[in-house]
């Protein structure tokens, strides 16, 4: 494994090109576009104010930068054609959380809206922005929306404020309505996997429901208790450690303190003997958005895995394993999990913890990396390079790439092949 | 009683007191055994009785006495004591015939009443026990009742305290229900409520945002709005398409088309599932089949007809099925054929698999009886013969015995006896030359040894030589610069070269055992003063410490070289580890360090995680 040097960077603005090749970040009111591979810059913009937004269009083609006390107050959504001077207006769109949704093909786009207090939902066909179909959904307060991968099934959920999920079919017909429970706060997180064969809801009674897409009925649900029993169940827990002083640091110790000073703690994994119990937060319970459920969803890309994080045990990332339909491992990190990603090609997870160490895990192992560099890299965010054989690693103000040995995840990979 | 007995003679007294007794029962009262209860407390009384009944006859009044005895015990029925006067006129006679009869049926009497007595005492005594005993026995069941009275009434308490708490816990549990029910309103109320006046907020902030939209609109300031600078020429070409009826009914189409694929696919894929299950049904039941076909001759041999019927009947089955392939149609025509079948089977399957299991065990407690008869016989007839075998070989051995004696005992040849002698000294010789052969090697090693012996003492001679012109050169350097120092504390010279020397004769003793033919000439000078010490300070305890310590620093530092490699390789593992992680994307050296601490705890990883699949 490999480290970059480290770049600047601000608003946590890193991202890779669609098709793998560039590399673009902001600084700024600048836009740096680099060579994935050799890390040369290759464009910069400068624009007129800080950048706040920052994507790439789907071909790797065009990047959008937004700035957004630059913009002016907009009621509709607009939608302007970049080859031609049309432009489509979209009226009553609703804000929340995630109301708008394209599927995979970027053929259709689901659009919440609002009006007359009642929630509707469009449907669009992208390549002429034509209503395909409008229809109102039985939600007190939409608050998300999302098509599965294979864009046939729309799975629309309310606010937190009362369980309810609704799974509407592309021609708008209802398929089926599913609710855990009543006079609780409820869906807090939504994840499809990969192959569209299940809707994973994380709610805030901490448990992940897993809806099957035949009868859209709950499989299995998977309790997050703070206490892990199951000997089956793996936990690995990270440590740390400071490196037992041997002759060689005896040797020239004020040399050694003086150009090493972070490298003292070291941070490895043990796998802990079950029964464990994990470290758990008491949530407020008179705030608003407490700090409890499940926040945090991701399938691997192969749908064999499903991450999850329960935010009143901040530290854990439970792994279920999907065919066993059963808890597989939970890592437990010494710090908060800030975020964690799967690997675009293989079932590898990376995960930070805002410290300046980067976490992997793989069915075969987990290990964790320290980033180096000149003083502290607290790791905040990361993304995966569509080839899975590097990692950007954003922190506050610079950013870095890891490079992982091809070798080595093949070997993993391998590893995961015979098992399996 | 006893002792009236043995006081009084058993003469009148006795029979005035049977009197007595007899004349009380007969006036006083019916009840014998009453009166003679009376009779036994006044028992005391007896010797006033006796005084009283001693003044009854006096020399005056015999006369008296014997008409008044007469006329009671004529009363009592004896016959009179007086004889039968012959005449009137004649005086009446005391017959001393008819008083001594009368004497001894009284004392017979008497004899009587006292066994009697006796008897009703024991009687007495024996219902007294008696009734002290039913009285306790009367006295320990009222304590039982009384215990068990008090028993129930704790029980009842218990009970009546019991059921005052269920009767609380079901209040309590009522006004709970109560309680979730007024919640359940209560929230559901202030859901109401809360969309209702989400409502009313909503509906002002769309007010709001009309008269926003209206003031932004109104202004129509065409800067404000944004514009595409530069416009994308399309790759192909081609311009966009306009939006008419015809497009519209094309996205139709499209979307059902997509639908339909989608439709399609999981069809096809639930094709595929079922098509394979059918198959693991078909193989199942064709393992069946041929799992139940052998043993069907079994039980029909054995006439068993129930099972007989069904296998035929499953043969049929089987045979229909694989005679049409049924199996490629849909399901919902052979479902009920199909899953009727495969139970029927199934039935058999299990009624088999359970008498195999019956006649298992069966067999099972057979086997075990009649491997224990077998064996125990087997054991018999093997000691048997072995016995026989063992009769043969002594039997054998007694002639050979006979034979040999024989064939010496008459007269035998001088050759042959040289014959034999010889062939026992041949047989000597041999012997003898392999413990030749044995010995003389043991002198070579024992040879080769004492040489290394020598060697190693050389050795050691010259070493020991060396370290003592070391140490003799060392202390003159010393004892020259003590003396250089200062001349006047001689005395402190002294007894540090006196120290010297007992450290050096320590030293000599503690560690050349071996080597004590060391040449003289090696000691040093500070000759003999020092010994001197060194006797009246036979171990120093400073130098001894310093020795300990240098022992023992010895000792750590070889500790630490043992120690040292097994930490060295984590040391170095993990310098690697944090080496890679301080390499630069372009140096592809520092990997394999990387790599090594990776596949570790991938390894320990792999290792604990066996059993997974």
């Amino acid at each position: 494994m490999n480290f970059s040097e480290v770049f600047k960077l601000s608003s946590l603005l890193c991202k890779f090109s669609p098709d793998g090749k560039y590399l673009a970040s902001c600084v700024q009111y600048r836009l740096v576009v680099r060579d994935v591979s050799t890390l040369q810059i290759l464009q910069l913009y400068t624009c007129l104010d800080q950048v706040q937004h920052m994507e790439w269009s789907a071909d790797s083609l065009f990047i959008l930068c937004a700035m957004y006390k630059r913009g002016l107050v907009q009621l509709r959504i607009t939608v302007w054609s970049l080859c031609t001077k049309s432009v489509s207006y979209i009226k009553y769109p609703k804000a929340c959380q995630q109301g708008i949704t394209f599927t995979r093909d970027g053929r259709y786009m689901a659009l919440a809206e609002r009006r007359d207090c009642k929630d509707y939902v469009s449907i669009f066909v992208c390549s002429d922005w034509q209503l395909l179909r409008h229809f109102d959904t039985d939600t007190q307060d939409l608050a998300g929306m999302e098509w599965a991968p294979n864009g046939c099934v729309l799975a629309v959920w309310d606010s937190c404020l009362e369980y309810k999920m609704l799974l509407y079919s592309l021609d708008g017909r209802l398929l089926s309505v599913y609710s855990a429970y009543e006079w609780s706060l409820g869906i807090k997180s939504v994840a499809w996997s990969p192959s569209s064969q299940f809707l994973a809801v994380g709610s805030y009674d901490g448990k992940v429901r897993l809806l099957n897409h035949v009868t859209w009925k709950m499989t299995t649900e998977f309790g997050h208790p703070a206490a892990v029993s199951n000997p089956k169940t793996v936990v690995y827990r990270e440590a740390e450690k400071s490196p037992p002083p041997g002759l060689g640091h005896l040797s020239f110790p004020p040399s050694r303190a003086g150009t090493r000073p972070l490298a003292a703690l070291e941070s490895k994994y043990e796998i802990a003997s079950v029964p464990v119990s994990l470290q758990t937060l008491k949530p407020a319970a008179d705030r608003a958005n407490p700090r409890m459920g499940v926040g945090m969803l991701a399938f691997s890309h192969d749908s064999y895995f499903l991450a999850t994080r329960n935010d009143n045990v901040p530290n854990a990332v439970w792994v279920w394993d999907i065919q066993k339909l059963r808890l597989f491992v939970v890592l437990e990190q010494l710090a908060p999990v800030r975020s964690f990603q799967w690997d675009p090609q293989q079932p590898r997870l990376a995960i930070c913890t805002a410290g300046s160490k980067v976490y992997l895990w793989s069915p075969a192992g987990c290990m964790s990396v320290q980033v180096p560099g000149e003083g502290d890299f607290p790791v905040l965010s990361l993304c995966w390079h569509s080839s899975g054989d590097s990692l950007a690693l954003l922190s506050k103000d610079h950013f870095c790439l890891c490079f992982l040995e091809p070798a080595e995840g093949r070997a993993a990979l391998g590893q995961q092949d015979s098992r399996t | 009683m006893g002792d009236w007995m043995t006081v009084t003679d058993p003469g009148l007294s006795a029979e005035s007191k049977n009197i007595s007794q007899y004349t009380s029962e007969t006036k006083m009262s019916p009840s014998s055994l009453y009166s003679q209860q009376v009779l036994c407390s006044s028992v005391p009384l007896s010797k006033n009785v006796h005084s009283f009944f001693s003044a009854f006859c006096t020399e005056e009044n015999i006369e008296q006495s014997i008409s008044y005895l007469d006329q009671e015990l004529t009363t009592f029925g004896f016959p009179s004591l007086y004889e039968e006067p012959k005449s009137k006129e004649a005086k009446k006679e005391l017959n001393i015939v008819a008083v001594l009869n009368c004497m001894n049926e009284l004392l017979v009497l008497q004899r009587k009443n006292l066994l009697a007595q006796e008897n009703v005492e024991t009687q007495n005594l024996k219902l007294g026990s008696d009734m002290d005993h039913l009285q306790s026995c009367y006295a320990k069941l009222k304590e039982q009742l009384e215990t068990s009275r008090r028993e129930i009434v704790g029980l009842q308490e218990r009970d009546r305290q019991l059921q005052c708490k269920n009767r609380n816990l079901h209040q309590l549990l009522k006004n709970e229900k109560d309680e979730v029910q007024k919640l359940q309103n209560i929230i559901a109320s202030r859901a109401t409520q809360y969309n209702h006046d989400m409502k009313r907020k909503e509906r002002e902030y769309n007010k709001l945002k009309e008269r926003l939209h209206q003031l932004v609109m109104s202004k129509k300031d065409k800067k404000i709005a944004m514009d595409v600078l530069n416009y994308v020429g399309r790759a192909d070409g081609k311009r966009g398409s306009w939006r008419t009826g015809k497009t519209e009914a094309r996205n139709e189409d499209e979307m059902y088309k997509i639908l339909l694929n989608d439709y399609e696919y999981r069809q096809k894929q639930i094709l595929m599932e079922n098509a394979e299950l059918k198959k693991v049904l078909q193989q199942m039941k064709k393992e069946m089949i041929s799992l139940l076909s052998p043993q069907k001759k079994k039980p029909r041999e054995k006439a068993d007809e129930s099972t007989g019927t069904v296998i035929s009947d499953v043969e049929e089955d089987a045979g229909e099925l694989s005679r049409e392939s049924m199996w490629d149609l849909s399901c919902e025509t052979v479902r009920e054929q199909l899953t009727n079948s495969i139970r029927k089977q199934w039935r058999i399957l299990k009624s088999h698999v359970e008498k195999l299991d019956n006649q298992v065990s069966k067999v099972h407690l057979e086997g075990f009886n009649d491997k224990d008869v077998i064996s125990r016989q087997d054991h018999e007839q093997e000691t048997e013969k072995l016995e026989l075998e063992i009769q043969q070989c002594k039997e054998m051995i007694k002639t050979q015995q006979q034979l040999l004696q024989q064939q010496l005992a008459t007269a035998c040849d001088d050759d042959t006896t040289s014959l034999f002698r010889d062939c026992y000294l041949l047989e000597e010789k041999e012997r003898l030359k392999e413990e030749w052969s044995l010995f003389k090697e043991q002198k070579k090693n024992f040879e080769r040894e004492r040489r290394s012996f020598t060697e190693a003492a050389i050795r050691l001679g010259l070493e020991r030589k060396a370290f003592e012109e070391e140490r003799a050169s060392w202390l003159k350097q010393q004892f020259l610069n003590m003396t250089t120092f200062d001349h006047q504390n001689s005395e402190n010279v002294k007894l540090l070269s006196a120290f010297s020397g007992s450290s050096d004769q320590d030293n000599r003793t503690v560690h050349s055992k071996p080597q004590q033919k060391k040449p003289p000439s090696v000691s040093h000078g500070s000759p003999v003063c020092t010994s001197n010490v060194t006797k009246s300070l036979p171990a120093s305890p400073t130098l001894d410490s310093c020795q300990m310590s240098s022992c023992v620093s010895e000792h750590s530092s070889i500790s630490v070289l043992n120690i040292t490699p097994e930490e060295m390789k984590p040391n170095e593992v993990g310098r690697e580890c944090t080496n890679q992680t301080w390499s630069v994307a372009s140096r592809p050296g520092s990997q394999e360090g990387c790599y090594g601490g990776c596949s570790l705890t991938y390894t320990s990883s792999h290792v604990q995680k066996d059993d997974l699949p």
